[in-house]
């Protein structure tokens, strides 16, 4: 099971995603972010995977998708806290990272 | 040289999106035996999840019909991971397994799942008849 928890400030919008990553898992997830920044004027979106504790490359089309949202309304998106697993599967594919908590 | 079996696991299940993460609490029940450590049952829950999930997505365009999933611990700590499916089959299985092509919608996949595989496990061994069905053998070697 995966879930996410918002925090939204003025312009942002920080995901706290937990659990398990899948392609199950990942396309709850997509639409619960989706439908959460839909109309919010977000410019910078967060996902945080502090709490992950596996991702499969489910995740990382899960963040692609995402920075393909952010990029066509001149946002960005901002990969934050990934736990060791994690940061194996985004070294490969080749995905920045920020590793503390705060921006 | 073909190492002996110590023992085995096979299981099949319907090809959902619910049943990846049940592979992978069966491949993590079935090597508590072997005593991985936590990196390597990680990086082969991720190849299995790869795996099953590629059968998921792509074997079955119509009717789901079954995936076959053994495991098995063969002598000098090898763990073997074979999944199976009887879909769609994969026409051209060097193409298939280029980093970032995907025959899914790209805003969903990254088609990165045999560069997983490759990455994680020791050996992956893709075998496709268009029709047939896909079979993906993988193996991970626990020592050394």
């Amino acid at each position: 099971m995966a879930s996410v928890t918002f925090e939204g400030g003025q312009g942002h919008l920080t995901a706290y995603l937990t659990g398990e990553i899948d392609h199950h898992e990942a396309a709850l997830l997509r639409q619960k972010i989706d439908s959460r920044a839909a109309g919010a004027d977000i410019r910078l979106l967060i996902l945080d995977f502090g709490g992950v504790s596996f991702m499969d490359s489910s995740g990382v089309g899960l963040i692609l998708g995402r920075q393909r949202r952010m990029q066509m309304v001149g946002g960005t998106l901002t990969v934050q806290n990934p736990p060791p697993g994690v940061q194996k599967m985004l070294e490969l594919a080749r995905v920045p990272y920020l590793g503390k908590e705060k921006v | 040289m073909k190492q002996k079996i110590l023992n085995s696991v096979k299981v099949s299940f319907e090809a959902i999106s619910l049943n990846e993460a049940f592979a992978r609490g069966v491949l993590a029940a079935f090597l508590l035996q072997a005593d991985p450590t936590v990196p390597q049952l990680a990086d082969m829950k991720t190849a299995l999840s790869e795996a099953v999930t590629n059968c998921i997505v792509h074997a079955y365009p119509g009717p789901k019909g079954p995936v076959r999933m053994e495991l098995a611990l063969l002598e000098g700590r090898v763990v073997k991971i074979l999944v199976a499916d009887k879909g769609v089959g994969i026409p051209d299985v060097k193409k298939a397994m280029e980093p970032l092509y995907t025959t899914g919608n790209p805003d969903e996949r990254a088609g990165l799942g045999f560069a997983v595989m490759q990455s994680f496990m020791d050996s992956v061994r893709v075998s496709s008849r268009p029709g047939r069905g896909t079979r993906v053998t993988m193996l991970k070697r626990l020592d050394g």
